[in-house]
């Protein structure tokens, strides 16, 4: 079995989901406690790549990313390497692309702490940030762990976006989908099966894992 | 520090709160009002969860203010100690032991249990534990009984009792049951549409005939009482105060009680009768009639050092000629006579 692309496929996806959680719960946590006029404007932005073609998505990242774009260029003179059509570049379309797949289970998380409890956590003396770790994060972890299996998921099962940030290019951009569009348009069928296959099993693994945890939580 | 100045102004959509006040550095403050008065809002600014006031830079959680919420709001994830704890690691001053605190509020049991399986009235113990153990220079509790259905209630409040007559810190006791306010606070403070309406000693406070806010069949006196004999056969203590002696049902163990009597249960004769069912007759002296309604006169009454309230009719009061000054007969019915 051709391993390389399902080795470069995790390897992103864990990648991606693990910068998704560092940079989303922030926002999801903002999302869901402020009351700017903003609010529902940013909501709607992180919320577009659910809707959007990745073709647009992808277009658009190809431009931003390229050697002329505003990340690509700004990129190129800090490392010298152009962004797309590498790994780093896409890591970040990744992130774009499944950043709602992160932000809307942490966010729902937080939206259903009561409020109260994280003000008894900032009277008993603890700052903003000390109550977030302390207890927003730890009563969250549900949300934590459906938006970490999610956001994988949904980057192992990218195909457009790469396609067009990433392109083709074995052990750097050819991730397990572009690998079964290969096999499928060369009509290795088997090869195509193979990896299909483990996509499959993969995905019913981690949502059936993800559900059956989130139902121990709640009867607890 | 000998008093605590409040003064907070703060404009909602519907309503404004205008306080300025101060109220004594120990002690239990009762604050009292109806529903929507303002007194959530207050202790809410107080405590920085609500801009208003000169200190509104303050952030909450460097103001050591303590604040019981009305649910137990324990941290689901922690212990029962690690709960208490929580706030003691964050306040470098804090020097009280959980294990002394966990006593005073008997849950001494409970400190190695998870928070999921403790009945409410244990829960809001450790939520009061824990606010006692971040050593907080003031204690605000909002309703704390509220949410706690009669039999948790006195599941809580012998502990609030003992707080009280062990701990000197000040605390802000809100609640809209006259009963609490009554047996736990030595100050009170009555709030009306977002203002102080009136504010000074339990006693006093109780006794001002021109609070409507006081009003209702809640309304009436505290005297504290020293128990001095208990009549098994009939389940009754003997208490001796300045104005007399005053039967009351139950057994009594603590030194002093305060016992609460409501201007409605007190009924005025002329003669000491003594075939009447009633077992407290108690001379007194009118020190001040009001008009309440059309139909009831609230009269204050001087029993020794001691003041209670009557609620009478106009009618009676006309038909036996009472004025100010009169010496009088207090009837008291025992069985409405509670701490």
């Amino acid at each position: 079995m051709d391993f390389g692309p399902l080795w470069l496929s995790a390897r992103l996806a864990f990648v991606t989901s693990l910068v998704l959680i560092v940079l989303g719960a922030p926002l999801a946590w903002w999302l869901s406690q402020t009351r700017s006029r903003w609010q529902p404007v940013v909501q709607a932005i992180v919320a577009m790549p659910i809707v959007l073609p990745p073709t647009v998505l992808g277009f658009y990242l190809l431009i931003l990313l390229g050697p002329k774009g505003a990340i690509g260029a700004w990129w190129v003179e800090l490392s010298g390497d152009a962004l797309t059509f590498s790994f780093t570049g896409l890591v970040i379309a990744s992130c774009v692309y499944s950043l709602p797949f992160a932000i809307q289970p942490l966010q729902n998380a937080f939206e259903s702490l009561p409020r109260k409890t994280i003000e008894a956590a900032w009277t008993l003396g603890a700052s903003r940030l000390d109550a977030f770790f302390s207890v927003a994060v730890p009563l969250s972890l549900r949300g934590f762990v459906s938006a970490i299996v999610l956001s994988f998921a949904h980057t192992l099962g990218e195909f457009g976006v790469v396609l067009m940030v990433g392109g083709n290019i074995p052990g750097e951009t050819r991730v397990v989908s572009i690998a079964i569009y290969d096999h499928v348009e060369t009509l290795n069928y088997a090869a195509a099966h193979q990896l299909s296959l483990v996509l499959i099993a993969f995905a019913f693994v981690a949502l059936f894992g993800m559900f059956l945890i989130n139902r121990r939580w709640q009867s607890k | 520090m000998s008093a605590i100045t409040l003064r907070h102004f703060l404009r909602k959509a519907s309503f404004v709160l205008d306080v300025d006040t101060t109220i004594p550095a120990t002690g239990i403050t009762g604050v009292f009002g109806e529903s929507g008065c303002g007194k959530t809002t207050l202790l809410r600014c107080i405590a920085g969860l609500e801009r208003s006031g000169d200190d509104a830079r303050v952030p909450v959680h460097k103001r050591r203010v303590g604040y019981v919420f009305q649910q137990p709001q324990l941290f689901a994830h922690l212990s029962v100690r690690r709960n208490i704890e929580y706030g003691q690691r964050r306040n470098p001053g804090a020097t009280q032991s959980v294990e002394d605190v966990a006593q005073l509020l008997g849950i001494e049991a409970l400190l190695d249990r998870s928070t999921d399986g403790l009945s409410g009235g244990e829960a809001q113990r450790v939520s009061i534990a824990r606010v006692l153990c971040q050593s907080p220079q003031l204690i605000l509790m909002d309703e704390p009984l509220s949410a706690l259905d009669e039999r948790r209630r006195n599941d809580v409040l012998p502990y609030l009792d003992r707080l009280h007559a062990e701990s000197r810190l000040p605390i802000i006791y809100v609640s809209h049951n006259i009963g609490e306010i009554c047996r736990l606070s030595d100050h009170l403070l009555i709030l009306d549409n977002g203002r102080v309406v009136a504010e000074g000693g339990l006693q006093e406070t109780l006794m001002r005939t021109d609070l409507p806010q006081l009003g209702g069949r809640n309304s009436g006196g505290v005297i504290e009482a020293t128990p001095l004999d208990y009549d098994g056969e009939f389940d009754l203590t003997r208490f001796s105060f300045s104005g007399g002696a005053i039967r009351v049902p139950g057994r009594y163990d603590s030194p002093t009680v305060r016992l609460r009597v409501t201007a409605n249960d007190v009924s005025l004769s002329r003669v000491a009768a003594d075939s009447s069912t009633i077992l407290n007759i108690l001379p007194a002296v009118i020190e001040e009639m009001r008009a309440e309604t059309d139909a009831t006169e609230l009269v204050k009454l001087a029993l020794g050092e001691d003041r209670l309230l009557a609620r009478i009719t106009r009618q009676s009061s006309r038909r036996l000629g009472l004025q100010v000054g009169d010496s009088i007969f207090a009837q008291i019915k025992s069985v409405t006579v509670r701490r």
